[in-house]
């Protein structure tokens, strides 16, 4: 099974190198040290998130092992491996989001811009609004118009500002625009499944937020849908740093810069696209990328 | 016999049999509705509606005051029930998991089980033997005692089937937990809400024993809630009761108009419900 990287964009030399500490502190299960944050030499630059020994736990199910990694501002990051391997526990973690289910908790530094995200002072909900997430399944509110689910968090934090120009510029900057430009205030239900997740990649942008989650957001649509979402992920990484969970390895291949490998709960790999679909360092990342198990 | 007959004689077998199941469970209801509506109907006319009773004997006369009273202490038991039964639903489905919780859920249970009699005693000991009185008031207590159970267990179940995605949807875009119940989820929700109440009222409506005495009954139009007060239920016990013939004659007569009250009120909770599921898909 050899991914299509064609329409991986090159990496920048500085992004590269920004990666590379990640990678460094990141391979092995339990590195003895943590990694050092990258200098800030001449083109390095400072990653947008940095995760240093992130444990995760449901109950006393420990579902993350001492993950390091880092992922570089307007890049995308795809984390891959089997089922309840940890990658969308790892995703909920930099939002915050896992702590909402009952009896789970996460243990371990995460950075966003150098600032930590898991204290205990940190109110998540205004994380939240600088970290945004895409789902699974879309999921926009039912009882709101197309033109109310874009402008929902915006209405719902009480934010200020042209909601009309937001609307319009998030549904372009999604694609949907044009779709829906003369049926605003129809139900948000009366749209397609795929047109409904770039509604919700749309209400998610809207609020503005630095990183864009996404937890396999093309696993409930078609290929013509998915190959929206995945040219959709090429224009925001632009503006956005995209943390992408799929299933599919050639969508990891064609939307990421770099791609984290995830094994029981452990980072096995994480590195430039490329390199660990061509050339990895892992015996089981090799493994996994062929196709001989998950 | 082959195996392939075999099977197609259990088969028929248990058709005829859950068939005349069906038969047998629809008899009560088509007898109901046959003897009310065949008793009631010729009594029926516009001035039953809105006409005071008249004494044994004397023609005309209807259960205008009855009605009147019956929406009025139902609405007395909606202004109390209402906010305390709905609340206490969204109380158990958003922060229901715990011990607290499960001691108001099963306060809850145990509560719809009581029987609506002793409900009214509990209404006439707090309330009629302080006033001294008979009232709508106390009714109307009675009534809302009865609603709040059911209520808040529906009310649970309407929120509880509101997908976690849009919650966590809500919550991702830095939305707070409390608006996001508010704003999304109950919303959300909101069709099934407006079902419950609807068949909560629907019930309250229909209950008498609770209303015996405690609202008692008034041969006069009342809206006082510190006075006795008519209603249908207790209006059609009264007269059915009685050993005169006209009285029983108008006791069918005002069962048939309860009986659609309460059925347009069903119908209005079904429509709604239906409505909630095309939304939903």
């Amino acid at each position: 099974m050899i991914p299509n990287l064609e329409t991986t964009t090159p990496m920048k030399s500085s992004e590269e190198r920004a990666h590379e500490s990640g990678r460094r502190g990141a391979v092995g299960t339990r590195p003895a040290s943590v990694s050092p944050r990258p200098h800030q030499g001449a083109g390095t630059v400072e990653p947008k998130l940095t995760v240093r020994g992130l444990n995760a736990w449901y109950g006393k199910n420990r579902a993350l092992h001492d993950v390091n990694l880092t992922v570089a501002p307007r890049s995308v990051m795809a984390a891959i491996g089997p089922s309840g391997c940890g990658k969308s526990t790892f995703l909920r973690c930099l939002n915050r989001m896992h702590e909402l289910i009952p009896g789970a908790r996460a243990e371990g530094t995460l950075l966003l811009d150098g600032q930590d995200l898991l204290g205990r002072d940190v109110d998540p909900v205004t994380l939240r609004r600088r970290v945004g997430m895409v789902f699974q399944r879309p999921n926009p509110f039912p009882t709101m118009s197309i033109r109310g689910n874009v402008a929902a968090g915006l209405k719902l934090n009480r934010v200020g500002g042209d909601h009309q120009e937001i609307v319009e510029r998030t549904l372009r900057q999604s694609a949907l625009w044009d779709e829906v430009k003369d049926r605003l205030d129809a139900s948000a239900l009366s749209l397609s499944g795929g047109q409904q997740q770039r509604l919700c990649i749309a209400r998610a942008l809207a609020v503005e937020p630095e990183v864009l989650l996404m937890d396999e957001p093309a696993s409930a649509l078609d290929p013509i849908a998915t190959a929206k979402i995945e040219d959709l992920i090429h224009e925001l990484k632009e503006r956005y740093t995209i943390v992408i969970v799929t299933h599919n390895m050639q969508q990891a291949g064609r939307v990421s810069d770099h791609t984290a490998f995830f094994y029981m709960g452990d980072l096995i790999e994480v590195g430039p696209t490329e390199k660990i679909f061509t050339n990895p360092s892992e015996k089981r990342t090799e493994d996994y990328v062929t196709g001989k198990f998950g | 016999m082959n195996a392939l007959g075999w099977r197609r004689f259990v088969n028929a077998f248990w058709t005829v049999a859950s068939g005349t199941g069906v038969l047998v469970a629809l008899v009560p209801l088509a007898s109901l509705l046959w003897l009310v509506v065949s008793h009631g109907a010729k009594g029926l006319s516009a001035s039953f509606f809105v006409s005071l009773p008249t004494p044994v004997g004397e023609p005309g006369g209807g259960v205008g005051n009855a009605i009147v009273g019956t929406f009025f202490m139902v609405g007395l038991a909606s202004l109390m029930a209402l906010p305390v039964g709905v609340g206490a639903g969204v109380y158990l489905a958003e922060k229901g998991d715990g011990p607290a919780g499960r001691a108001i859920r099963f306060t809850a249970e145990v509560l719809s089980g009581v029987p609506s009699i002793v409900i009214g005693i509990v209404a006439y000991g707090l309330i009629v033997t302080q006033m001294k009185r008979f009232s709508a008031l106390a009714g109307g207590v009675a009534l809302a005692l009865i609603m709040i159970p059911s209520l808040a267990r529906s009310t649970e179940d309407f929120i509880r089937l509101v997908p976690t995605a849009l919650r966590e949807a809500s919550l991702a875009l830095g939305v707070p937990g409390w608006k996001t119940s508010l704003r999304v989820i109950i919303p959300t929700a909101l069709g099934g809400i407006v079902t419950a109440v609807l068949l909560a009222v629907a019930r309250a409506a229909g209950e008498t024993a609770p209303l015996l005495f405690t609202a008692l009954n008034n041969q006069y139009w009342n809206t006082d809630p510190t006075q006795p007060t008519a209603s249908l239920t207790v209006q059609i016990y009264n007269y059915a009761i009685s050993p005169y013939e006209d009285w029983h004659s108008k006791a069918w007569t005002a069962a048939l108009v309860l009986l659609l009250l309460v059925g347009l009120l069903n119908l209005m909770a079904r429509l709604l419900s239906r409505n909630r599921m095309a939304g939903a898909r």
